[in-house]
This record gives C-alpha cells, sequence and structure tokens, in this order.
C-alpha cells in the first residue's frame, strides 16, 4: 500500500471533519437539594461569563425549586396538593443534602454565605436569567407532580418541554452535565 | 512595572465570593471599548486561577497584576 497515498486521503478526510458543537454547556438539573442547584447555578453563571450560551433543563426533583413562593396553582386532584404541600415551595424553601438536622444546619449554612459573602440561590438564579441563561422546566415533571403553569417563577423566555428539546441542544454542546 | 498602566475604570471586588468576581469583570469589560483596561481589585483567593482562565477563554488580556497584603488588583485589557 502507497503510505503517502494514504496519509493524503486521511488528510483529505479530516479537513472535511468540522466541529459542529457550539461553545453552550447543555445541564439537566435533577436535584432538588440546595448544595446541588447552588452548584448548578454557580457552573451556569460561570460559563455565562465565560461567554457560553447556557442551558438549564429543571426536571424532577429541582422542579419545585421554581416555584413562586406568592402563587398558587388552582384546580389541584388529591395527588397534586399532596406533591404541593409536601414539596419545597420554591428557592428559598429547598434544603442541604446532608446536615440539614431539621432545618439547623441549612440554616447555619445559609447565614455563613451570607457571611461570606456568598450569592444565595436566588441571587444566582436572578443573575442566570439576566444573562440570560436559557431556563427549561420538564413538562412531564410539572404534570406528574400536579405543578400548574401559573405558579413557577416567570422569566423572558420560560418554556415547558420535553426530554426531546434538551436532546437537541445537549447535542451541539461542547460541555453536557447532569446534577 | 504596573505602576506605568492606567485604568480606564475600577473595580472593587473586595470580599466578594466566586463565581462573582468572574461575572461582575465580564459585565463590565461588556460595556468597554476595545484597548480598555479595568483594574479590578478582589480579595478572592480563587481569583488567581479565574481570572486567567476567563481571560483566555473570552479573549482579552491580564496585563498586569499587582498584589497588596490580602488585595490583588488584576488589570484587564479588553482585546475583544
Amino acid at each position: 500500500m502507497d503510505v503517502q497515498k494514504v496519509i493524503e486521503s486521511l488528510q483529505n478526510e479530516m479537513s472535511q471533519v468540522k466541529d459542529e458543537r457550539k461553545n453552550k454547556l447543555s445541564m439537566v438539573i435533577f436535584s432538588g437539594d440546595l448544595d446541588k442547584l447552588l452548584a448548578s447555578f454557580i457552573i451556569a453563571t460561570g460559563a455565562l461569563a465565560m461567554g457560553m450560551e447556557v442551558v438549564m433543563f429543571f426536571t424532577f426533583w429541582a422542579t419545585p425549586s421554581l416555584r413562586d413562593k406568592k402563587k398558587k396553582g388552582k384546580g389541584k386532584d388529591l395527588f397534586g396538593k399532596m406533591f404541593g404541600f409536601m414539596l419545597p415551595k420554591g428557592a428559598d424553601k429547598v434544603t442541604l443534602s446532608k446536615m440539614h438536622m431539621g432545618g439547623m444546619g441549612t440554616g447555619m449554612m445559609k447565614h455563613l454565605m451570607k457571611k461570606k459573602n456568598v450569592a444565595s440561590l436566588e441571587e444566582l438564579r436572578a443573575m442566570a436569567i439576566e444573562m440570560e441563561a436559557k431556563i427549561y422546566i420538564c413538562d412531564m415533571s410539572m404534570n406528574l407532580m400536579g405543578f400548574k403553569q401559573e405558579e413557577m417563577i416567570d422569566y423572558p423566555g420560560r418554556e415547558f418541554v420535553g426530554v426531546a428539546k434538551f436532546l437537541e441542544e445537549a447535542g451541539d454542546s461542547k460541555i453536557q452535565l447532569f446534577i | 512595572m504596573s505602576n506605568e498602566i492606567k485604568a480606564d475604570i475600577n473595580m472593587d471586588l473586595k470580599g466578594v465570593a466566586c463565581p462573582m468576581p468572574v461575572i461582575k469583570v465580564s459585565q463590565q469589560i461588556k460595556k468597554m471599548q476595545i484597548g480598555q483596561v479595568l483594574a479590578a481589585e478582589t480579595t478572592d483567593p480563587g481569583a488567581h486561577a479565574d481570572f486567567p482562565a476567563w481571560a483566555k477563554t473570552t479573549g482579552n488580556e491580564i496585563v498586569a497584576t499587582e498584589k497588596k497584603d490580602a488585595v490583588t488588583v488584576f488589570y484587564i485589557k479588553k482585546l475583544k
């Protein structure tokens, strides 16, 4: 075999291979724990500062963290009411995955964060929205847990989507994370 | 060396924790013109790794750093 020819044909092929990935970060936010939500928004706002596009897909236990504590969903069935009662009503109510200790640990952590000038979950989320992160909410989780669209926080570009929408975004992203 | 560098904008980020220093700097740089220099004062130890990483990724340049006790001043020149 002519090595030179093989190399030439390989070079030719390589020049046609283009990286279709965009400078984009796509994340699945699955966890409803305060610590993991904080990590998600720190990474998201950091990526936005680095000039990346950011997509956040909120599903399952992370969904109630996007509830608005001042709003109410109407016309819920028994299970919807139950989930609504048992799951945290907004970012202010989510708790640590460890050392929650009936609220003492989470309270102490929030106190420390304030003292050490670490941005709160609400502040980080507001920053991400201001910097135009795309925040998608999983429609199936909403439906399953009986949440109503009118009880979720509102922001520009809010969309209730399914898994295909996330995969489309993740498919051409440089970085994909599941948290 | 850094005494010769004149900053167009000064930013006080003392006491501000990760990820805010990088976010505030990126927002400020967006408002500036190419060639202008931003002097960012920070006490965040992570900034020593974060600012160079941010500058490299976004195509801007850290032209000098100045350390005074716990405070470090990063002189960031907008290139893009």
